[in-house]
């Protein structure tokens, strides 16, 4: 059997690769991958392929032979041609892609996260700076363990008539509503949502709600409604707590610095 | 003979005078720019024509900056190459040594000249806040300017006396390369004193005066008539952050030196310092790069294929702990203010950080490509080439950890967010956490250890009884360290976020410097006696590693105008955070593309002039080769 050369070979790992990612990856491990990330992935791919071959001038000479062979050797002309008919025809598709009218809605390019105000205020009262507005129940967790159960029920109840049919009742954002809603409600199940913000920053999330978002990084395009319409100040800390004891969830905290 | 040496000598003095008159020139400026500020405070803000303030300023303090790098970097390891030099009695590193310094010499005046076309800038497009920070930092502008003209004159007896302080006089002469360091060092923490204050205008409590904190106390007690001492006290702790100033009026209340030891003055400090070795390191290879693929004859081509090595070894050495001193600023920013540290790694300037991923991937893949290359030059390397494939899929896939971002909204369309139920991909969305991201870099440092360890090892062959208990040693410690930084990474995901942050990822760091401190010493001992199996054969890189020494110091300098554009974003519409508001018309913070086509300007005219003056660095070598045996003629006709 004829060995392949290292061209082939390079070109069936690209593609292995390829399909890995959008349908191995995608479809049978996970959810779809967006194309987005899965060409970011395949230009790492490639340069990763440029390296181990061109390292050793032995083998990216080796790599290149059939590149230089299909351009110059009479014995491939057929080859050739079809090459020249298939990267116009490949460019032709790539180029209409691009430009083809979509049926689809863009997606949401709004930020990560909305930057939180330097201060947490409830209605028109300041709280305080955000950088050091603590939940004034925590402290219970290891004070009174008792009442900081009867905070978290407090906050169970709240959540249970208030929240979950969006954030779901398991809190992973799949309520009734979600499906409906772009963007979707935050999944509080998910380790990047609670432990990367203080209990501040929930705190303002709930009370603000969606309009009360940052000019900042726009267009957020919340559903949030602005709780402090509709819960006291220790509602919304109970639930805050809920969330945590719920999910596990720690919120940030910080040490002392250097 | 006579007329030989002058011709030799009036070439060096004639730039001497030169430099020398637009150091001072441009230091004088600083030296008055406190005065300067204050006859212009009436007006606010000036316009700066056609690119407007704020782009003037970016690229003069941007193109300063870079080459103020140049210039303190690579001082400092030109110091340990002569110092290696001298004691190995090896004349290659001397003369290696000697070429850095000449290199900086030329980039030296033009970082003069354009912190003089900065102050020019900052005085005349925004007088309020120069007059506000001269104010404050006065006695430090006086010091800096002070410390410069110590630096300049320690260059010039370290340059200039390179070949009459040989021999028994090369101790003071390394003396003289240690204190220009010192100097320059301390150039730097001065003026990062300055901006990081704009950033983070404030200090733990533990560290004020007793003076400021009374000041302090007082102020919050008369914003508060009611409050008693005790409640203004309450949950005051050594490490509480206090602002330094009245948070009303804006008034400065505390001491300069408080002003300059604020918040992130040492974390950047740290980062800086490091930064710079690897920034000098990379544009010195790339110098030797060009300087190699320019070469004609096999001596020129062995030359700067070594002083390529050397340049890229020392860049690689600063690279492997930047990241590091990278994480800790980023969480003393945390630290300082939770806004301001979701803005930068969760909100504004987010995906910032997914370039600085891609372009920190091309840093340490293109390290890793020229230590495999350098191993095409030496006999016996090629045992090492099987694990090769191996070492690049680990790289690349911890690159891809690091570049993939978290939340994907901004680049899916509206049905791939509806496939992955959410903003984050259930699975990739966990790459997208720090705990990932740390876990990945460090085994990125690892792997590029061991080609490291590789490189040292090609062509020795180990003659001590435990080799192999040393290679099974070596291997266990690797195979613990990644097993362990996985487990902790994996651990991240479930923790409170104060403990991945203060003590996991910490550890991971130290794991990481540990293996590689045991290991180096472990393989020290093994190859102590190492017999040659074959040698380096200088000169006989391919011409694409020597690309690849290109591409990393544009790589490097890219990644140091962009996240310039980061640091100093962060303050958004402050010039000093919380005191003083910017009110210009610029304030709003850059889009991304266009800080990205500013740096690309910026990254141009650097390597524009750092390419002028190399140049003139080959005339000049020209010109002397050419005068050479001329004034050797003469030399002979006076005999």
């Amino acid at each position: 059997m004829k060995r392949l050369s290292l061209f082939t070979k390079c070109l069936i790992i690209f593609i292995g690769c390829w399909v890995f990612l959008r349908f191995i990856v995608g479809n049978v491990i996970s959810v779809p991958i967006p194309g987005s990330v899965i060409a970011m992935y395949m230009g790492l791919i490639i340069v990763a392929i440029l390296v181990h071959i061109s390292v050793e001038d032995t083998r990216f000479r080796e790599f290149l032979r059939p590149i230089h062979e299909t351009l110059v050797d009479n014995n491939r002309r057929v080859r050739r041609r079809v090459i020249a008919v298939l990267i116009p025809l490949f460019l032709l598709g790539y180029t209409y892609s691009i430009i083809a009218q979509r049926t689809n809605p863009p997606g949401n390019p709004r930020d990560a996260h909305p930057s939180p105000p330097l201060e947490i205020t409830y209605k028109d009262e300041v709280i305080g700076a955000t950088q050091e507005v603590e939940n004034p129940f925590r402290h219970y967790e290891k004070d009174d363990p008792e009442a900081f159960r009867a905070h978290v029920e407090n906050g169970k109840r709240v959540y249970y008539d208030n929240c979950f049919y969006c954030h779901g009742d398991d809190l992973d954002g799949q309520g009734h509503f979600a499906p409906h809603i772009q963007p979707l409600p935050a999944n509080f199940q998910d380790p990047g949502i609670i432990p990367n913000f203080q209990e501040s920053f929930l705190f303002w999330r709930i009370s603000k709600g969606g309009p009360g978002l940052p000019a900042a990084g726009t267009p957020w395009d919340s559903a949030m409604p602005i709780w402090e319409n509709y819960l006291t100040k220790d509602e919304i800390w109970d639930v805050i707590l809920f969330l945590s004891d719920y999910t596990g969830y720690q919120p940030r905290t910080f040490g002392e610095g250097h | 003979m006579k007329a030989g040496l002058g011709l030799r000598d009036s070439v060096p003095k004639k730039k001497l005078y030169l430099i020398l008159g637009l150091v001072l020139l441009s230091y004088a400026l600083l030296a008055i720019a406190p005065a300067f500020a204050q006859d212009m405070s009436e007006a606010e803000y000036r316009p700066f024509p056609k690119i407007g303030s704020r782009n003037a300023a970016w690229i003069a303090a941007q193109l300063h900056l870079l080459f103020g790098s140049f210039i303190l970097g690579v001082p400092m390891f030109a110091v340990i190459i002569e110092f290696i030099g001298w004691k190995t009695k090896d004349a290659r590193y001397d003369r290696m040594a000697q070429e850095f310094i000449k290199l900086c010499m030329g980039a030296f005046s033009t970082t003069a000249l354009l912190g003089g076309v900065l102050v020019f800038i900052l005085i005349w497009c925004y007088p309020k806040v120069m007059s506000k920070l001269s104010g404050i930092f006065g006695p430090t502008m006086i010091f800096y300017v002070a410390l410069f003209f110590g630096e300049t004159f320690t260059l010039y007896l370290y340059s200039y006396g390179w070949d009459k302080m040989q021999g028994r006089h090369k101790g003071w002469h390394l003396f003289l390369g240690v204190l220009l360091n010192v100097f320059g060092t301390a150039i730097m923490f001065v003026s990062n004193s300055w901006l990081t204050y704009q950033t983070s205008p404030g200090t733990q409590y533990g560290k004020l005066s007793e003076g400021t904190r009374q000041s302090w106390l007082e102020q919050k007690l008369a914003q508060n008539p009611e409050m008693s001492r005790a409640e203004a006290m309450e949950g005051i702790t050594d490490a509480t952050v206090i602002p330094l100033h009245n948070e009303t009026t804006g008034e400065f209340l505390a001491t300069v030196w408080e002003a300059v030891n604020n918040f992130t003055w040492m974390p950047v400090n740290i980062h800086r310092l490091i930064g710079n070795i690897a920034f000098g390191g990379s544009i010195v290879a790339a110098y030797a790069a060009f300087r190699f693929l320019v070469a004609k004859t096999k001596e020129d081509k062995a030359h700067y294929d070594w002083m390529g090595y050397t340049g890229n070894f020392i860049a690689l050495c600063g690279l492997i702990p930047l990241p590091f001193a990278g994480y800790w600023l980023g969480r003393e920013i945390y630290m300082f203010n939770n806004t301001m540290g979701i803005n930068m790694m969760g909100s504004l300037f987010s995906w910032l950080f997914i370039i600085q991923a891609v372009m920190i991937g091309v840093l340490f893949i293109g390290a890793n490509y020229y230590l495999w290359s350098g191993m095409g030059r030496i006999e016996g390397a090629q045992i090492y080439a099987r694990y090769r494939p191996y070492m690049i899929a680990i790289i690349v896939i911890c690159v891809a950890i690091w570049m993939t971002p978290r939340t994907l909204s901004k680049i899916s369309t509206s049905s791939e967010l509806s496939a992955m139920g959410g903003a984050n991909h259930p699975h990739l969305g966990l790459f997208g956490l720090m705990t990932a991201k740390n876990t990945a870099v460090n085994i990125i440092i690892l792997t590029t250890f061991v080609s490291f360890l590789f490189y040292r090892r090609s062509g020795k062959a180990p003659t001590t009884s435990w080799k192999k208990v040393g290679n099974i040693a070596i291997s266990s410690i690797f195979f613990f360290a990644v097993v362990s930084i996985v487990v902790i990474g994996i651990v991240g995901f479930t923790v409170p976020t104060d403990l991945r942050v203060n003590v996991l990822t910490p550890y991971q760091v130290m794991i990481a410097l540990a293996v590689m401190v045991a290991v180096t010493i472990i393989d020290i001992f093994m190859y102590r006696k190492a017999t040659m199996s074959g040698t380096i054969k200088w000169g006989e890189m391919t011409d694409r590693s020597q690309y690849v020494l290109i591409l990393l110091a544009i790589t490097f300098t890219s990644l140091m105008g962009l996240m310039g554009y980061a640091r100093s974003g962060l303050r958004e519409a402050w010039h000093i955070f919380g005191v003083m508001q910017d009110t210009s018309p610029d304030a709003f913070t850059p889009l991304l593309s266009e800080a990205v086509n500013i740096v690309a300007i910026i990254m141009v005219m650097f390597f524009a002039l750092v390419g002028f003056i190399f140049w003139l660095g080959l005339w000049g070598e020209k010109k002397k080769e050419a005068a050479a045996p001329a004034a050797a003629d003469v030399a002979t006709e006076d005999d």
